[in-house]
C-alpha cells in the first residue's frame, strides 16, 4: 500500500489560491463590508505579488490575512458555493481519470494544498473521498484572526508534511506518488519514489525531463 | 552451390558495411564467414486497388464483403498502427488504399454508422499527422477525431469482457468493436508474427488480456516467434483470437509488402560489397564517413526523413485462418533464405529503428529487443546460431530515452534491471505494480507514451534469445554500464570480439552474419536434424 499525494491548484484545477479568496471577499454580508475587504486586499496586492516571487509561505500568510474578521459559520457556508462556483467548473477534464486510476491501483489518495481545508475537503468529496492536507485558519471565538495554523502548507514544508504522513501510515516513500504543476513543489516531488509533473510550469518541465519524471497534462480528455 | 543471397567471404573480399544504430561502419569479418543478404524485392502488384477489390469480392472462407452488408448496420474498421512497416511507407500507405475501398462499399450499401479505430493495443497513441500519413487526407478530414481515433486500453468505460478461453483467460476488447454488427480488420502483415488472430485479440484488448500470453513462458517456448507454426506465443494468442472470432462478426483483410526499404538511390546498402560499382562504392564510403562525423539528430534525419518505397505484394480477405496462411506464406517467400547448418558465432548490426521508436530515439531496451528478440528470431527450423553460441552485435547502446514515448522504460532499465535480469522474477515482482502506475498510465492515455507494461514485454521478447545464447558481445558501445546491465560484454573492435568468442583458444569458429536491414529470415536446416 502506498499514497498518491496531489497538489490541487494548477494540478487538478485551473484555479489558484487567489480565486477562492476573491470569491469570499466579494460575498460578504453587506456591500460595505465587501467594498472594505476588497479595498484592503487591493492595497496588499503589490506586497503579495512581491512575496510570491520570493517565498510561497509568506505569500500564503499575506493572502490569508484577508480573512481576518470573517466568522467561521460564514466561511463554512460559503465553502460549498466556492467549490461549486469556482473550483468545480475549473477542474481539468482528465483529473478524475487520474484520481480514479490512483485509487484503482490501491493507493490512498491525499490532496495536499495551500488552499483552505474547508474547500479542499469538498474537492475530496467530489472525487469520492481522500485524505486532506490543507491550510487551516486560526479561529478565536468563532472569528478568523487572519493567521494560519502551523504547519503552513507551502513549498518545502509540504515535503516534510508528506514525509510525516507516509511514516504515520506506514508507507514506504519509495512506493508513493506525488503530482504537481509547480516548481515550488519540487521538495514534495523529491521525497517520493514516483514524482510526476502535471501541466508543469517551464522550470518544472525542464527538471522533469532532465530526471525522466513522468510529465503530462490534464487539460484534455483522455 | 550457394543461394544467391549467401556470400562466403574470401581473402580478398571487401569489408562488410553494417549498421551500428544510425551509423554505417565497415567491419572485417574472417575468411569463410557466411554473409546472408536480403532477397531481391518481390514484384509489387501492378494495380493494388484492383487487387483489393478482387479480394473483397472473392474472399477466402467467407461471403464477399458486399454480401455481409445491410443498410443501417453499425460497422467498425480497425487498422494496424504505425509500428509497421519500418520505416513508414511512402503515401499512399496500404491502409489508405484498403480503407478507401472498404468505405466506398459501405457507402454503396447505405451504411453510415462507421468508426475507424487505430488498433494500438498497449502501444503509444498515434499522432494526428501519423494517422493522416497512413490513412490519407480524405479519410482523415472526414473522420478525425470523432469517428477516427486510437484505441484506449485503459478506458474502462469503453472496454468490455467478451468471455473466457478454455484456459480461463479473460478477453477484454474495445466496446465499440464488440458492439458493432461487423468488425473489419485492415492489416499490414510486415513479418510473419503480425496479423492473424493477433490483430483483434491484441490490437483492441487491454493490459489484463494481454498479459495472459505476453509473458516469459510463452516466449521461451517459441521456436521461433517468427514461425507461427512453432510459436507458443502465436498459439496462446490464437486461443484468445478464436474466442473473439466466435463472439464477434469479423471480416479480415491482410496485405503484404515487399522488402524495398531503401529508395533506388540507396539500393547499394543491400548489395554484396564485392559487387558494387565504383560509384556505389564511393557513395557507400561517403555515407560511412558522414554518419561517423554528423551529430546524432542529423544522422537520424537522413534515415527518418524519407518514407520507404515498399510495394504491395498481396492482399487477401475473408476468414482469418485462411487469409493469414496466405500472407504468412508470402512473407516467407520474401524473406526466407535457405541456410545449411548453424554457426558458432552470429553477427549483426543493430539498426536505428524498431517497431517501437518511430520518430524517436532507439533506447537501450529497444536495442536489446532487436538484438536478442526480433533479429535472433528471424529463423525457421533452427536458430542461426548454435545453443550456447555467441552473438556479436554492433551498436553504441547509448543511455538515452525519448521522454515523450519511452518514459516507462527509464525506470525499468535503471531501477529494475539492476535488481534482476530474470524475466520471470521481473514479471512476478514488478509487472503488475508498474502496469498500474497512475502517472505512467496518464502519459499513455493523454500523451504519446507506451503503456507502463510495455518495457516488461520488451524484456520478455528477448527471452528465447537470452536462454539460447551463451554470450553476447557488443562492438562499438559508447558506455560499459548498459551492456553490463543486460549481461553483455563489450569489445573495442570486431577482431577483439571474435578473439573473445574463441575464449582465447586457437580454434576456428563458424561465423554467420546477417546483412540487415531490410528483413531477412534464415530457413535453417541442420545436418542430421539435430539443432543445437
Amino acid at each position: 500500500m502506498a499514497a498518491c499525494y496531489f497538489d490541487v491548484d494548477g494540478t487538478l484545477v485551473r484555479t489558484n489560491l487567489i480565486q477562492p479568496t476573491v470569491y469570499y471577499l466579494l460575498n460578504q454580508g453587506t456591500p460595505v463590508q465587501t467594498a472594505l475587504r476588497v479595498g484592503k486586499a487591493l492595497f496588499r496586492a503589490p506586497r503579495m505579488a512581491y512575496a510570491e516571487l520570493l517565498d510561497r509561505r509568506t505569500f500564503n500568510e499575506l493572502l490569508y490575512s484577508a480573512y481576518a474578521g470573517m466568522s467561521e459559520d460564514r466561511l463554512a457556508v460559503l465553502a460549498d458555493e466556492v467549490f461549486d462556483s469556482v473550483l468545480k467548473p475549473s477542474l481539468f477534464p482528465a483529473a478524475r481519470d487520474l484520481v480514479d486510476k490512483s485509487k484503482a491501483a490501491g493507493h490512498e489518495v491525499v490532496f495536499v494544498s495551500g488552499a483552505l481545508d474547508w474547500i479542499v475537503r469538498r474537492l475530496a468529496e467530489h472525487f469520492g473521498g481522500g485524505g486532506v492536507i490543507a491550510n487551516r485558519l486560526e479561529m478565536k471565538a468563532g472569528i478568523a484572526t487572519g493567521k494560519l495554523l502551523k504547519p503552513v502548507v507551502a513549498g518545502p514544508e509540504k515535503a516534510r508534511i508528506v514525509r510525516d504522513h507516509a511514516r504515520e501510515r506506514g508507507y514506504d516513500l519509495d512506493d508513493c506518488f506525488a503530482f504537481s504543476d509547480s516548481y515550488s513543489d519540487v521538495p514534495m516531488l523529491s521525497v517520493v519514489g514516483h514524482p510526476a509533473a502535471v501541466n508543469p510550469d517551464k522550470r518544472l518541465a525542464l527538471l522533469a525531463k532532465a530526471y525522466s519524471w513522468p510529465l503530462f497534462d490534464l487539460t484534455a480528455h483522455a | 552451390m550457394n543461394h544467391p543471397c549467401l556470400v562466403t567471404l574470401e581473402r580478398d573480399s571487401a569489408p562488410r558495411t553494417l549498421f551500428s544504430g544510425d551509423r554505417l561502419v565497415e567491419v572485417d569479418l574472417p575468411v569463410g564467414t557466411r554473409v546472408i543478404y536480403p532477397k531481391p524485392p518481390l514484384e509489387p502488384l501492378r494495380d493494388p486497388d484492383a487487387a483489393i477489390r478482387y479480394a473483397l469480392n472473392h474472399p477466402l472462407g467467407s461471403d464477399p464483403l458486399y454480401a455481409r452488408l445491410r443498410p443501417g448496420m453499425k460497422v467498425t474498421i480497425a487498422v494496424d498502427d504505425i509500428s509497421l512497416p519500418l520505416p513508414p511507407m511512402r503515401r499512399p500507405d496500404v491502409r489508405e488504399r484498403l480503407v478507401t475501398i472498404v468505405l466506398e462499399q459501405l457507402a454503396d450499401h447505405g451504411i453510415e454508422d462507421i468508426e475507424i479505430i487505430i488498433a494500438t493495443g498497449v502501444h503509444r497513441r498515434m499522432k494526428a499527422h501519423e494517422i493522416r500519413h497512413i490513412l490519407g487526407d480524405r479519410i482523415f478530414d472526414a473522420y478525425w477525431p470523432d469517428r477516427l481515433y486510437n484505441h484506449d486500453a485503459e478506458d474502462t468505460a469503453n472496454l468490455v469482457e467478451v468471455g473466457r478461453t478454455p484456459h480461463g483467460e479473460k478477453l477484454v476488447l474495445n466496446r465499440r468493436a464488440v458492439e458493432s454488427d461487423l468488425l473489419i480488420y485492415a492489416n499490414m502483415n510486415y513479418v510473419p508474427m503480425n496479423g492473424g488472430y493477433k490483430s483483434v485479440a491484441v490490437g483492441l484488448c487491454n493490459y489484463e488480456s494481454l498479459r495472459s500470453h505476453h509473458n516469459p513462458h510463452s516466449i521461451r517456448a517459441s521456436d521461433s516467434y517468427m514461425d507461427p507454426a512453432r510459436s507458443q506465443l502465436a498459439n496462446d494468442i490464437e486461443r484468445m483470437g478464436r474466442l473473439a472470432h466466435e463472439k464477434l462478426d469479423i471480416f479480415t483483410i491482410e496485405t503484404t509488402i515487399n522488402n524495398r526499404m531503401f529508395d533506388r538511390s540507396l539500393d547499394f546498402l543491400v548489395k554484396n560489397e564485392d559487387e558494387l560499382s565504383s560509384r556505389e562504392k564511393a557513395l557507400l564510403k561517403a555515407l560511412v564517413v558522414s554518419t561517423a562525423k554528423l551529430p546524432q539528430p542529423a544522422r537520424h534525419a537522413i534515415f527518418d526523413r524519407f518514407p520507404a518505397p515498399y510495394g504491395m505484394t498481396g492482399v487477401w480477405a475473408g476468414a482469418v485462418g485462411e487469409v493469414h496462411a496466405r500472407s504468412v506464406e508470402r512473407n516467407f517467400e520474401q524473406y526466407c533464405v535457405p541456410i545449411e547448418g548453424q554457426a558458432d558465432v552470429l553477427v549483426y548490426g543493430v539498426p536505428y529503428i524498431s517497431p517501437y521508436n518511430v520518430h524517436a530515439f532507439l533506447n537501450p531496451l529497444l536495442v536489446q529487443v532487436l538484438a536478442q528478440g526480433y533479429l535472433f528470431n528471424m529463423y525457421r527450423g533452427a536458430p542461426l546460431v548454435k545453443k550456447g553460441g555467441t552473438l556479436i552485435l554492433l551498436h553504441p547502446c547509448t543511455d538515452k530515452f525519448d521522454h515523450e514515448q519511452h518514459a516507462p522504460y527509464v525506470d525499468f532499465v535503471h531501477r529494475l534491471l539492476p535488481e534482476t535480469r530474470d524475466a520471470v522474477e521481473l514479471r512476478d515482482r514488478y509487472e503488475e505494480k508498474y502496469a498500474r502506475d497512475p502517472a505512467l498510465i496518464q502519459m499513455f492515455r493523454t500523451g504519446h507514451a507506451y503503456h507502463p507494461s510495455h518495457p516488461f514485454f520488451m524484456w520478455y521478447w528477448g527471452e528465447n534469445g537470452r536462454q539460447h545464447l551463451g554470450r553476447v558481445i557488443v562492438v562499438g558501445a559508447d558506455n560499459e554500464y548498459i551492456p553490463k546491465l543486460f549481461g553483455w560484454e563489450t569489445a573495442p573492435s570486431m577482431e577483439d570480439a571474435l578473439y573473445r568468442a574463441k575464449n582465447g583458444e586457437n580454434r576456428s569458429l563458424s561465423v554467420t552474419a546477417l546483412h540487415v536491414p531490410p528483413v531477412i529470415m534464415g530457413d535453417v536446416t541442420v545436418p542430421g536434424g539435430a539443432a543445437g
